[in-house]
Formats: structure tokens, C-alpha cells, sequence
């Protein structure tokens, strides 16, 4: 299934006739995206592609149904392009923009709390759910379809681990990239209870970086409210404190954000922290393979009720046959036996070291 | 970026907040100077871009131009955390009978700028936060709200009980408040705010960072920009569009994205070496980029290899490596290089490196493991 995008999206391009918008374009029809409008205003009437321009976002909107907008405008105009998105109908917008003022974005973030749109960035690489759609500037081809749900503030950094998960035949359902901005729409929580209402998602790989709070958020929420497997990664331990590093986010400020303090955060909260991006792989393959099993045994303790109650029904309290199911984990043989109680919900994480 | 007090007081001297009279010298017989025109007890306060100059002996009381002078020598030159100080603000002294901390902090777990109010003032806030966190007034301000009077109000109320002192923290914070939205901040803050014992309220110290990324509408900050506190290496690097930070280790780094060249200097930190510098190439493969990315590490006299770390999804990665070849060629290292280029034409790249001899690595852990080997064994 994805999350935000998936074969329905229809994708108006802002900043299409620019060098950026034009580029792009092509490699999302390429990749398989429906590009339904662009918009620059004044090149109405044109076409970029094979995709008809409109002046307008409401005139695109209205035109071609598009529901998702990308970004490619200049920061001195994005801001006015990010007000337009949100005034236009679209139901999800992603700025690749990086470079718009944090004091803009204040107000963007609140207006569009307010219009009910979503937003993904500014300065992020985009999102695309593989074999469905692609939304961004990401390469499409390192990308394979499949089960995990990739979320980061990343963009190179991101390709590097989805080449490593690919590689490992761990496709993926949705990677997001939320950007590298202090002031972002869309964040890491917002994506976990994305995945974590996602049928198609059995994991999710979170790649954080120095700078902000946002992780230790997420690192709660992990371990109050997700029953999926997350591996986290994070890069900057070894930046030095009040240093942007890059991106506008990553700064170590006034002594906190540290690449220590969020490691600590997610392994508190039970979630495996990878120490390289070929690790995460290794740890993702080992968690679904817990899951698996976990399902196994679950698949058990549903089966045996329903034979007791057809036992009860046919009079006979006879002790219904419980199917045991045997497996190896880790060189030990687990068998679930009749009648043990499997928790539906788990409680809280344990901590695996 | 940074500005220094001076110059944060004159943008609140222009927004119409009170702070005490007083002009930066370079010199101390300048510094003496400025006593002279302002006469009476002045205080001496070294300019450099870090907090605790008090505690390192940068803030000193001069009852007499002469002693201002003689501070004013004492201080201009000093080290303070490793920036030493090249300008001096002499200014009134005032007398103190309360100390504030007013400041608006952006908080990015909330998407609100912060108003903070503090009777706790003259010390370290994020300390006080520590110990006294009830000593402190939190208001996060609303983007799409105007400014409002009796928000301003609402934290003077909280902090003073005379009322004429209330009207004036009123007054200074709303100025505060406008300061922050109209100069693109992402800090402004004023510790101590003192009120006087003829009750007076004025903006003793101030800080102001401005966001980088609101340069482009601010002419104006250009002028302000103070080049001996930036490294000439960070100068020159951001004069090529390229993000640099210079560290201590032998390992030079050039990396294409922000978080793939912090993980890069991690795995270099893990595989037991040291990086030598961040340096985020961005996402274009122009030569030029190469080239100053590469003249900029090779500066730096600790650097024993140099890696490259590309993963080039729109990137062309032989475009990256023609930019490489020409740097070599014309600037002809003497320190060995190891390039990792993944992604789109790298076959093509692969062949471009290998026509120069340039050790090339299959992935970013062997490129890594091959820097850190050939640093070794140079040394």
C-alpha cells in the first residue's frame, strides 16, 4: 500500500520550465509518476515533457486533478510557491527547496496546520514508493520494491543505506525524506504513525543526524505507541559542538542534539542502533525474521479458541488439537505450546543488547 | 551567523530599545577616547563571538580614561576560547539593581519561536533552566499572530511589580519580539536586562544570530560579518558554494550530501583514525567545486589522504571524476587518494580515474579502510 504516494498520485510540478523542474520531470515519467500539470507563471499554455504548464496552481488543480505538488523553486520564491500548493486543493505538497528562511517556514508549517495539507521538507530529496511512484529527485533505480519503510533527514546518506537494504533483497514500501531544515513539515513522528498504519510496511529504517529533538520524539512515540520493528541510525558523532554542519538542522546547539543523547534516546526505547549504514541491512533482516516467528506463534493461539468453541457447541468438550508450531531461532528450538497466551498488543519494548 | 554585541546593540538602539551609551574602539588609546566623550565610570567589554568573557577577564569597569586605556590594552589581544580579541566596546556602566533575561529562541520541536523570560538574569540561562526551571517564563509566539501588547505585558507582569518598570520590560520585549521576525533571527537575547535603582530599564548585554538562510534579503549583514572570527579556510569554502568545517585528524574528506559526509567522518572516527575536515561537495559535479574542494584540503599541512566519497544518483559520476583528473593534474597532491564513486556512469568513471592511477574503492567502508591504510603508511 505506501504511504502518501502510490499509483493514484497526480503530480503537478512547480518550477517545471526551470532547469531543476524540467530535469526532474523527466526522470519521474521516466521512472514511472503520473505528471499530470506544471505550473510557472507566465509559461501557461506550454509544455514541458509532454506535461501541460498552467500559470496557476488552482487553474493546474482544477484542470488535471493533480492531489500532490513537488517543489522546485528557487528559495526566493518558494515560500510564495509553498502558500500557493496550500491554497490550490493539493492534499500533499514536497519542497525540495533548500535554502528557504526558518522564519518563513514558521509560518508556512502554521498555515498549513491550519489549510489541513501536508508537507514533506523544505530541502529534502522527496519520497517515492518504489514500482508506484516517485516524488523527488532520488535515484530510481537503487530502489526495490518491498516491505520496509525508510524515513530520513538525509539525502545521499539515504540512497547509501537503500543501496545497502536493495542489495540485501530488503525492499522497500515508502522512503521519505523529511529534510535537513530545523523547520520541517512532515517529521519523524508523523512518518512512524504513517508506517505504522501501513500494511505494506513490516519495518522501518529511521536515519537521524545531529541537531534538535526530533529523534528523542520519535523514540518515545516508538516505544509507547509502534508494535513494528524500527533500526536506527545516526549521523554526526563525531561533529564538534555549534558547527552547522551542512545542513541547516544539524548543529549541535547550547550543548544538546547530540549524536550520543539521541543513540541513547532510541536504545532506551528498545530500538537497535546500527553502528554503519551496511549494519542497518543485517538489522532490519534480523528483526523481520523475529517477526516472522512472532506471527507464527500468534497464528496458533488464534486457532485453538475457535476449536473449543465448536467443541462446546457440539457438546462435546473434547480438548481441541492444537497445532505446535517449531522453530529455530538462533540455533534454539522454540515451540509454542497448546494454550499459552500470546499478548496481542506487546507492552513495553524490552530492551534487546 | 554571529554578530557581535556592539552591533546587536545599535540594531536595538535602531529599533528604539535603551542601552547604555557607548562606542567599539580597536585601540586602547581609542578606547580612552570614548571614555573621555562619555565620562564617568565606563565598562570595557572584549567583542569576540563566544559567551563567558566576563569569567575570562574580557569585561572590566574603568573609573578613569586612563583606566580604560590601560583595560582596554589588556584586553584588545587577549585569547578567549581560542578567538582572541581584536575590538573593545566601551560603554556607560550602570548601576544595577535587578538583572533580567529576556530572549526569543527558535524552538524547533514546536515550530514556534520562544518568548523566555527569566528573573534569574546575568547568569547562564541554560543553567538556570538546569536548577531553577520555575524561575523561568516560557511564550511560544503564534507565526500567524501579530505580536500583541498584552502577551508582552503578560511576561513583564511575571517578572517586576513596579509599574513603571513593567511599562518599559513591556515596552523593550515587544521591540525584542519585532527585532527577531524583522532580521530574520534564530536568537535574540538580552542577559542581563537591568533595571536601575532610578528605575530604568535598559539592554545591558545583547546576542543576535541571524539564519543564514535569510541571506539573500539581507544586504546588510555582509558588512557585519567579522572575518577573523571565521577560519580562512571556511571563508574561501563558502565562497565556492561548498560547506567545509575543519577538524583536527589526517583523513581529508570530500563527500557529496550532508549526511553522507557526517557518517563518513564517523566511519573514519570508527575504523580508529581521525577525520580532517566536513566538506559536503553538494549535489552539482562541477570541476571547479572539485578543484576548490581539493585546494582547500591540501592546505591543511595534518592531511596525509584525501578520500572522496561519491554516491551520485543524479550526480554523473564521471563527471565527478573528469573534475578529480583536472584537479590532480593541475594541482598535483603530493598526499595519495582513494575515490569511492557510486551510482550513474560509474564504469564510465571507474576508467577516467584508473587512465590517472587513482586507487579507486567499491564502497564507502573500503574507501574509508583504504584512506585510513595509505595515511599510514605515508607517515
Amino acid at each position: 500500500m505506501s504511504i502518501l504516494i502510490d499509483k493514484t498520485t497526480r503530480v503537478v510540478v512547480q518550477g517545471i520550465t526551470g532547469r531543476d523542474g524540467s530535469f526532474h520531470t523527466r526522470q519521474m515519467i521516466e521512472y514511472g509518476t503520473r505528471v499530470v500539470a506544471g505550473v510557472t507563471p507566465g509559461k501557461g499554455g506550454t509544455t514541458v515533457e509532454g506535461v501541460p504548464v498552467f500559470d496557476t496552481m488552482a487553474e493546474a488543480v482544477r484542470r488535471t486533478g493533480a492531489n500532490a505538488s513537488v517543489i522546485y523553486v528557487p528559495p526566493r520564491f518558494a515560500v510564495d510557491a509553498l502558500y500557493e500548493a496550500a491554497d490550490s486543493g493539493v492534499k500533499l505538497v514536497i519542497c525540495i527547496t533548500e535554502g528557504v528562511p526558518a522564519a518563513d517556514m514558521l509560518r508556512v508549517c502554521r498555515y498549513y496546520e491550519v489549510a489541513g495539507v501536508r508537507l514533506v521538507g523544505p530541502n529534502c530529496p522527496g519520497v517515492i514508493s518504489p514500482g508506484l511512484c516517485k516524488a523527488g529527485i532520488m535515484p530510481g533505480a537503487i530502489h526495490k520494491k518491498g516491505s520496509v519503510g525508510v524515513v530520513s533527514r538525509s539525502g545521499t546518506l539515504t540512497y547509501e543505506v537503500v543501496h545497502h537494504l536493495t542489495k540485501a533483497g530488503l525492499g522497500q514500501s515508502t522512503c521519505l525524506g523529511i529534510g535537513g531544515d530545523p523547520i520541517i513539515g512532515l517529521r519523524f513522528v508523523d512518518a512512524l504513525a504513517l508506517f505504522e498504519h501501513d500494511r505494506q510496511t513490516e519495518a522501518v529504517v529511521l536515519i537521524g543526524e545531529i541537531g534538535g529533538n526530533d529523534e528523542e520524539i520519535a523514540a518515545e512515540y516508538i516505544q509507547r505507541q509502534m508494535t513494528k520493528p524500527v533500526v536506527a541510525f545516526i549521523a554526526g558523532r563525531t561533529a564538534p559542538p555549534g558547527k552547522r554542519m551542512g545542513h541547516a538542522g544539524a548543529i549541535i546547539a547550547g550543548g544538546s542534539g547530540t549524536a550520543a543523547e539521541k543513540i541513547a534516546a532510541f536504545r532506551a526505547a528498545g530500538v537497535e542502533v546500527a553502528e554503519s549504514p551496511a549494519e542497518i541491512a543485517e538489522m532490519v533482516a534480523t528483526e523481520l525474521k523475529n517477526r516472522a516467528v512472532r506471527k507464527r506463534a500468534r497464528i496458533v493461539e488464534v486457532t485453538a479458541p475457535t476449536k473449543m468453541a465448536a467443541a462446546g457447541r457440539k457438546g462435546s468438550l473434547k480438548r481441541p488439537e492444537v497445532k505446535k508450531t517449531s522453530t529455530k531461532v538462533r540455533g534454539r528450538v522454540i515451540t509454542k505450546p497448546k494454550g499459552k497466551s500470546v499478548p496481542k498488543k506487546k507492552p513495553a519494548r524490552k530492551r534487546r543488547s | 551567523m554571529k554578530i557581535h554585541e556592539y552591533q546587536a546593540k545599535d540594531i536595538f538602539a535602531a529599533a528604539g530599545m535603551s542601552v547604555p551609551r557607548g562606542r567599539v574602539a580597536t585601540t586602547a588609546a581609542e578606547a580612552r577616547a570614548i571614555a573621555e566623550e562619555i565620562k564617568g565610570t565606563v565598562v570595557v567589554k572584549a567583542q569576540v563571538h563566544v559567551g563567558g568573557r566576563g569569567k575570562a577577564g574580557g569585561v572590566k569597569l574603568a573609573r578613569t580614561p586612563a583606566e580604560a586605556e590601560q583595560h582596554a590594552s589588556a584586553i584588545l589581544g587577549m585569547d578567549i576560547k581560542g578567538l582572541t580579541v581584536k575590538k573593545v566596546l566601551v560603554a556607560e556602566a550602570v548601576e544595577i539593581a535587578s538583572e533580567a533575561y529576556v530572549g526569543v529562541v527558535m524552538d524547533r520541536s514546536i515550530r514556534r519561536p520562544v518568548l523566555i523570560v527569566s528573573a534569574a538574569g546575568g547568569m547562564d540561562i541554560e543553567e538556570v533552566a538546569r536548577r531553577f526551571p520555575e524561575k523561568i517564563v516560557k511564550l511560544p509566539l503564534d507565526p500567524l499572530l501579530p505580536f500583541q501588547a498584552f502577551q508582552a505585558r503578560r511576561v513583564a507582569f511575571a517578572v517586576y511589580d513596579t509599574p513603571g518598570v513593567i511599562q518599559q520590560a513591556a515596552d523593550i520585549i515587544g521591540r525584542l519580539v519585532g527585532v527577531f521576525w524583522q532580521h530574520d533571527c534564530s536568537l535574540v537575547e538580552i542577559n542581563p536586562l537591568v533595571v536601575t535603582p532610578g528605575d530604568k530599564v535598559l539592554a545591558v548585554d545583547a546576542k543576535i544570530n541571524f539564519d543564514d538562510n535569510a541571506a539573500w534579503r539581507h544586504p546588510e549583514w555582509e558588512q557585519m560579518r567579522d572575518p577573523d572570527s571565521e577560519l580562512p579556510a571556511e571563508v574561501e569554502a563558502k565562497a565556492n558554494d561548498l560547506s567545509f568545517v575543519k577538524l583536527d585528524g589526517t583523513i581529508g574528506c570530500v563527500v557529496n550530501g550532508a549526511g553522507l559526509a557526517m557518517a563518513t567522518m564517523d566511519m573514519v572516527k570508527r575504523f580508529g583514525a581521525e577525520p580532517a575536515n566536513f566538506l559536503d561537495i553538494g549535489g552539482s559535479s562541477s570541476p571547479e567545486k572539485v578543484m576548490a574542494a581539493m585546494r582547500i584540503i591540501l592546505r591543511d599541512p595534518s592531511v596525509r589522504s584525501i578520500l572522496f566519497n561519491i554516491f551520485g544518483g543524479i550526480t554523473r559520476c564521471d563527471d565527478v571524476a573528469r573534475g578529480i583528473v583536472q584537479a590532480v593534474k593541475q594541482l598535483k597532491p603530493k598526499v595519495p587518494i582513494v575515490v569511492r564513486l557510486t551510482g550513474t556512469n560509474e564504469r564510465e568513471a571507474r576508467v577516467i580515474l584508473e587512465e590517472i592511477h587513482l586507487a579507486v574503492a567499491p564502497g564507502m567502508e573500503a574507501v574509508v579502510q583504504q584512506a585510513i591504510e595509505l595515511a599510514r603508511k605515508a607517515a
